[in-house]
């Protein structure tokens, strides 16, 4: 199914070969763990102690293949997650009995122990491939080519490695999953109903530096990094529930491995730099756009309110003006009334395209519709007055600003019960009627 | 002869830059955004491949300008996201780190493919290339320096608000944002043209180190410049020097060309950890501000109020035969206040190694010294009993705890002033010695 839908279409070439499906199941599985543990290193605002402890593992990784002698990567896992717990405990400890702030320990510690590891590997260790660019960058074109036959199936080897990390962080944030949560969000009181949050912390470090070893060959650090911070900050922006943020996390993280192929098989370039730009990508549309969060997506709110008030504002005025008996007043006063500018001109003619007003010869005139509306809102504004002076004793003169900035938000339920609050007043306290007004 | 000015040259040049970087790297720990030289680092190989395409050569200058603009880009990016966005400071950083470095690699991968030989390596890039420093190189990192200073020096109050107290600064008036970006804008020029020589992550560390570690010495601005300056120089200038070929010849080590070998150690990362023994160092032994000596002050603290509690009880025990000296008994110690024995004597044997006490087998007897030293602590213990009596309506029977906790902090000249006071308020009992009687009962018993 999933091989014909490929085949049909060509711009899913990319996938058709067996090495390209590799890569995309390598990567897909490799940035899913990455996003599980880094839900919670975002929403800690840890973010960047998962690009330390991408960094700092390079000690552990070379220390753990002295000993043992081989690229096991048993061993390799040890060494990782201690270097990255004693990344962590030693930026904590700068931070706390050395006063060091902590970005500055967190920096001072990680670039330290990479040089660490950079001296040790120049020094000791020669005729392995072990290059740091690699380590860098990863490589999962060699990885999708280094297999083992399963079932029939070309099985990569890497698959080894980062399924068991899969499933291991999967574990361990079902198992936790309320204690995490509650840790992530507040700590403080995690400790006080007796879940150590700096234990919980320590072990969400220690899967963080196991998820980076088992990345490194395939993916490198910097896409461990890409993969830890994007997908869940992306994730973020468009949830408010960690269970939602969780799996949008893993659907972007799988999304970029399967884009970031895509991108990298059409430009011939690296998959692992291609899936953080495609990460990248991805984020940077969710700021834009994100429903609640986004950029484009706030300010088009922000015009859509301003034009409502401003359309709210000519209505009024244009009852009022008719309340009083006065010469209808032409477009161009009118708009200069409301502030003027684009925004009122677009809104008066929006107001007049649906049909709430219409413009003759000597001026704008209200259709029995908008002398509906116009009404509601005249009739909530007066409310809002009058419920002023009885109930909070203002001043006659200060009454009428803030109820022109909240007659846009009073509505229909709101409005009946000022109705009650005031007593069924007829008049405001001005002395000018309060239109009736019934659905 | 020659192999020797070329490590020379090298070692100015690295001196020049873990100054340079270290001076402006101080701002940005004093910032709080220590990271962003991580961020800018990595940032600016986007920068660099863009700019060997365009000028498809390695001139420095040309692809120090290219990772520029990507620096400048990047830390635009991040300020967007901070302002705008739900998305936190350091998840910012995170992104927009890891984004531009996989564009760089990805630019990297075509810029490979598409030229041949002569090509700016990803290996070179991170680790950079201390060894091809060549003397148009230390031009450029000496006109860097001086840009850093005349920056530095024509906004020095402008950072040092912006350092301490941004809410301040900006409630005063100064264009915050504008002078932020002036900031990491030239941090991103020393980051630049840093990355060819230490390469990316250890230009963070250049970065960060010499600040972080300068601000334990000094709780000076301008002082803690020049420290982190000369700390960054000395890094880089002494790094430079165990990588080089000599030390090698020294201690034996391998005698290699400089940089040439593969299992020679480059100087990058020596620099580094020379920067590391400097702040592992500021941290644990700096005079004031160190782990150690804080330990050391806390540790002296302590003994000095065990000391006075001693002395205090010793005295209220002598209290009613004074003036004599009475022989106390260690029972009498213990019930007065709760010792354990062992500790009790070890406190008995400092204060009778400093002759404030004489003791014979289980007596305790105060030395003229001593007896001295126990009113004065008990002095200031009871007119701070009577200031709280007095002026702070606090129960007579309260006042005991509250003034055992802050006599020991009491500075002379305060006690002097309490005494003064509370005797012209006629608070103070007359007594026919020259110490205040205690509000309350002694409990000369436990």
């Amino acid at each position: 199914m999933m091989l014909q839908l490929i085949a049909q279409f060509d711009w899913l070439e990319p996938f058709r070969s067996e090495v390209g499906q590799r890569i995309v199941l390598v990567g897909a599985l490799t940035n899913v763990a990455c996003a599980l543990v880094g839900c919670y290193l975002v929403l800690r605002r840890m973010s960047l102690m998962g690009d330390a402890i991408a960094h700092a593992v390079l000690p552990g990784i070379v220390l753990a293949f002295l000993f043992s002698g081989s690229m096991n990567i048993v061993p390799l896992f040890v060494g990782a997650a201690a270097v990255g717990l004693l990344t962590t405990f030693l930026t904590q400890t700068l931070h706390q009995f050395g006063r060091v702030p902590t970005d500055a320990a967190m920096g001072a510690v990680f670039t330290s122990l990479f040089a660490l590891g950079v001296v040790l590997l120049k020094r000791y260790i020669t005729g392995v491939h072990f290059d740091v660019a690699c380590v860098y960058e990863g490589s999962l074109t060699g990885v999708a080519l280094d297999t083992f036959p399963l079932g029939g199936w070309e099985v990569p080897r890497q698959l080894l490695t980062v399924l068991p990390v899969v499933v291991l962080n999967l574990t361990a944030i079902l198992l936790l999953w309320k204690e995490f949560k509650l840790s992530a969000f507040d700590p403080g009181l995690s400790t006080t109903m007796g879940y150590s949050a700096t234990a919980l912390h320590y072990l969400l470090m220690a899967l963080v530096a196991v998820t980076s070893v088992a990345s490194f060959q395939a993916v490198g650090s910097i896409l461990v990094v890409a993969m830890l911070i994007v997908p869940p900050a992306t994730a973020q922006l468009l949830c408010d529930r960690l269970s939602r943020m969780v799996l949008v996390a893993c659907v972007f993280a799988i999304a970029s491995a399967v884009g970031g192929y895509w991108l990298a098989h059409r430009w011939d370039v690296s998959p692992a730099g291609a899936m953080a730009v495609f990460a990248g990508g991805m984020y940077a549309v969710a700021v834009l756009f994100a429903p609640q969060y986004g950029i484009v997506s706030a300010l088009v709110r922000n015009l859509q309110t301003s034009l409502r008030i401003l359309r709210e504002d000519l209505l009024s005025m244009l009852y009022r003006n008719e309340e009083l008996g006065g010469r209808p007043l032409s477009a161009s006063t009118a708009i200069a009334a409301v502030g003027g500018g684009w925004l009122a001109r677009w809104a008066q003619a929006m107001l007049k395209r649906r049909g709430r007003l219409t413009v003759a010869a000597d001026g704008l005139h209200l259709t029995p519709d908008g002398r509906e509306r116009a009404k509601r809102l005249v009739r909530g504004h007066r409310l809002w007055e009058a419920y002023l002076v009885k109930h909070l004793g203002l001043p006659l003169d200060h009454v009428h600003a803030p109820a022109d900035r909240v007659e846009h938000f009073i509505n229909q339920p709101l409005r009946d019960e000022l109705q009650k609050a005031v007593d069924d007043a007829q008049q405001d306290p001005h002395g000018r009627e309060i239109p009736e007004f019934r659905l | 002869m020659i192999g020797q000015s070329i490590t020379f040259n090298i070692m100015l040049g690295t001196a020049l830059l873990g100054a340079t970087a270290g001076a402006i790297g101080t701002f940005a720990v004093l910032r709080r955004r220590a990271l962003v030289g991580d961020m800018l680092s990595h940032a600016a190989l986007p920068g660099i491949c863009i700019a060997f395409v365009i000028m498809e050569n390695r001139n420095l200058i040309g692809l120090s300008l290219g990772a520029l603009a990507t620096g400048l880009l990047a830390i635009g990016a991040v300020t967007v996201i901070c302002r705008w966005t739900r998305t936190k400071e350091d998840a910012a950083i995170g992104i927009v780190l890891s984004t531009f470095f996989g564009a760089g690699v990805v630019l990297l991968s075509i810029v490979q493919r598409n030229t041949s030989g002569n090509q700016a390596g990803l290996d070179k890039f991170l680790f950079g290339e201390t060894a091809g420093m060549r003397a148009s190189d230390v031009q450029l990192l000496i006109a860097t320096a001086l840009f850093s200073l005349v920056i530095v020096i024509a906004l020095y109050k402008e950072f040092q608000l912006l350092s301490f107290d941004v809410d301040f600064a900006a409630a005063q008036g100064w264009p915050t944002l504008a002078l932020d970006l002036v900031m990491m804008g030239t941090l991103a020029v020393v980051t630049v043209v840093g990355l060819p020589i230490v390469g990316v992550i250890l230009m963070a560390a250049m970065i960060i180190l010499p600040g972080a570690g300068a601000r334990f010495w000094t709780n000076h601005l301008g002082r803690t410049l020049a420290v982190a300056a000369i700390a960054g120089g000395a890094a880089g200038a002494v790094g430079t020097f165990l990588a080089s070929p000599l030390p090698n010849q020294w201690f034996g080590w391998q005698a290699a060309e400089f940089g040439a070998s593969r299992r020679s150690i480059p100087p990058g990362p020596l620099i580094v950890l020379t920067a590391a023994a400097f702040f592992l160092s500021s941290v644990l032994f700096a005079p004031q501000a160190g782990v150690v000596a804080r330990a050391l002050a806390e540790l002296r603290l302590r003994l000095r109020i065990s000391r006075e509690h001693l002395l205090r009880a010793l005295y209220e025990l002598s209290e009613p035969h004074l003036p004599d000296r009475p022989r106390i008994t260690e029972s009498q110690l213990i019930a007065h206040r709760a010792w354990n024995r062992p500790s009790l004597d070890w406190w008995l044997r400092r204060a009778e190694s400093k002759g404030l006490v004489k003791r014979d087998d289980h007596d305790v007897q105060l030395t003229p010294a001593g007896l001295a030293a126990a009113a004065e602590v008990t002095r200031t213990h009871r007119l701070w009993e009577l200031f709280l009596v007095s002026s702070a309506g606090i129960a007579s029977n309260h006042v005991d705890r509250d003034a055992d906790d802050v006599e020991h902090m009491l500075p002379a000249p305060l006690v002097d002033e309490l005494e003064q006071r509370l005797a012209a308020a006629g608070k103070l009992p007359a007594m026919p010695s020259d110490l205040p009687q205690s509000p309350h009962e002694i409990w000369a018993d436990g």
